[in-house]
């Protein structure tokens, strides 16, 4: 049995390292441990998740022991992680009773396999978006309208090129300490076959010995391509960088052995990363902060 | 004149479309079924059809959508031989601009928009010029090729109109020549 200690603070800056142990190949028993877990964000509870599917989609048993921590495990509740994980991992340790939905939650943990999947997430956000988006980030009441098409494309990337299921999911913080204000951030990952696979048939040939990840995720991140031969695709991700650069946002994808970001200049991320372990699949991290 | 009139509300057409009662424009294969609906009732126009796509039900429009239900359409009737089909959009909202306007300018298409509060304007690839011209023609209603002549002496002003009514974002009756502003014709048979 292989045993993932999952990081004490599990969110967006210690990803990674639950995506890393889920890339592991040939891994039939996994237990990932949870135990130790003080603070947990959507962005760690998607990861958790894609780490046991993709565990369990290469044939493997993944386990999760729960976090001992009572806090941890009713945010974990609020979000719908269990709901979600029930189909995914043995879960080791007692599940707490669904609790009341947490205020500033935009969007609990929703898995999308088909195209009604996305049409429940926009119906179901309107409503608790704009009251967050204009209160939260000072962003105007129209902005609900923007930010569900962001939410509809990125979600439709994963019915569409990933052909294999995800997960989405978006809360409000104040990121009192690293931004003096409140963000928005939307994290949506799944378990397919990557940007790599899905552009492989369509565009490999041209890019020759330079087709990897890293050319793939620039090639539909910078310049819209898609597996697809019409014309019409592959606006979804540009249209998505445009709007989230006017709020003065970060969009960053990871997929295979890379990540590519637009960073903003509150940001220190680095642009293109090429060295990752290899995880299959997608993850998707919007960051929206609020108007100075 | 024979143009068939056609209005199309888009809001409605998407509950009865799709099979689940969806209050938003959103995923491409909602975006296809929308579009082939509307090709359906178009089917069954003359040689020549005047629609109005009415957006104003529509809340949320995103690029998928805006891609089939717009440029798509747009596109596919251009390409007929058979029927020739003219389209307005009306109810467009200052949130659906950028998708329309994005989703135009990837085909290079233009369209005329009709905003909710009734203004109407030229979406997609349209150079300052062309807008000039198409503008003139929408305040007066119908023009012929002197009255244009007398506002615009620039050689280009044929060139332009050619555009347009390439681009059927004006209708040139070919037995009389006269030049008219879509929203007058739709003002007059819809």
């Amino acid at each position: 049995m292989n045993v993932f200690s999952v990081p004490a603070t599990l969110d967006y800056q210690t990803l990674d390292e639950v995506l890393d142990a889920a890339g592991q190949v040939g891994v039939e028993r996994m237990l990932f441990d949870a135990r130790h877990v003080r603070w947990v964000d959507p962005s760690g509870m998607v990861a958790l998740l894609v780490a046991g599917a993709v565990v369990k989609k290469q044939g493997g048993s993944p386990r999760l022991q729960l976090p001992d921590n009572s806090d941890v495990l009713g945010y974990l509740t609020r979000m719908g992680f269990f709901r979600e994980a029930a189909g995914t991992f043995e879960l080791l340790g007692q599940v707490p009773k669904r609790a009341s939905r947490l205020s500033d939650v935009l969007l609990e943990i929703t898995a999308i396999r088909a195209n009604a999947d996305v049409h429940a997430v926009i119906d179901d956000v309107q409503s608790r978006a704009g009251k967050v988006l204009v209160s939260r980030l000072g962003y105007p009441a129209t902005s609900v309208v923007q930010f569900s098409v962001i939410l509809s494309e990125v979600c439709q990337n994963i019915v569409e090129h990933a052909e294999g299921p995800g997960w989405v999911a978006a809360q409000a913080y104040n990121w009192t300490k690293r931004l003096r204000r409140y963000v928005v951030v939307i994290t949506v990952m799944d378990v397919g076959r990557g940007f790599r696979h899905s552009l492989n048939d369509e565009h490999a040939a041209r890019y020759g010995d330079r087709w990897g990840d890293t050319t793939a995720l620039e090639a539909a991140f910078l310049h819209g391509l898609t597996r697809f031969p019409d014309s019409g695709r592959g606006q979804g991700i540009q249209q998505i960088r445009r709007q989230v650069q006017r709020w003065d946002g970060s969009i960053t994808i990871r997929s295979g052995t890379a990540r590519i970001s637009q960073v903003p200049d509150w940001d220190s991320a680095v642009p293109v990363v090429d060295d990752l372990k290899w995880f299959p699949g997608a993850q998707i991290s919007i960051i929206l902060p609020a108007v100075k | 004149m024979d143009l068939t009139p056609v209005t199309i509300d888009v809001g409605s057409l998407v509950s009865k479309t799709v099979t689940s009662l969806h209050s938003h424009l959103v995923t491409r294969p909602t975006g296809r079924a929308v579009r082939m609906a509307i090709e359906t009732q178009l089917a069954s126009a003359g040689a020549q059809s005047l629609s109005l796509i009415d957006l104003s039900e529509v809340t949320i429009l995103d690029f998928s959508c805006a891609d089939e239900v717009v440029a798509k359409l747009l596109q596919r009737c251009l390409e007929s031989d058979t029927h020739e089909a003219f389209f307005m959009f009306r109810g467009v909202r200052e949130s659906h601009r950028d998708q329309i306007q994005v989703v135009l300018e990837r085909q290079a298409l233009i369209a005329v928009a009709e905003t909710e509060t009734g203004d109407r304007e030229l979406l997609g690839v349209v150079d300052a010029y062309e807008a000039k011209v198409w503008q003139l023609l929408e305040n007066r209603g119908s023009l012929v090729l002197e009255d244009f002549e007398r506002v615009f002496s620039e050689p280009g002003l044929g060139d332009a109109l050619d555009r347009l009514v390439k681009h059927r974002v004006v209708f040139r009756s070919s037995t009389s020549g006269r030049y008219h502003a879509l929203s007058q014709l739709v003002q007059e048979l819809l």
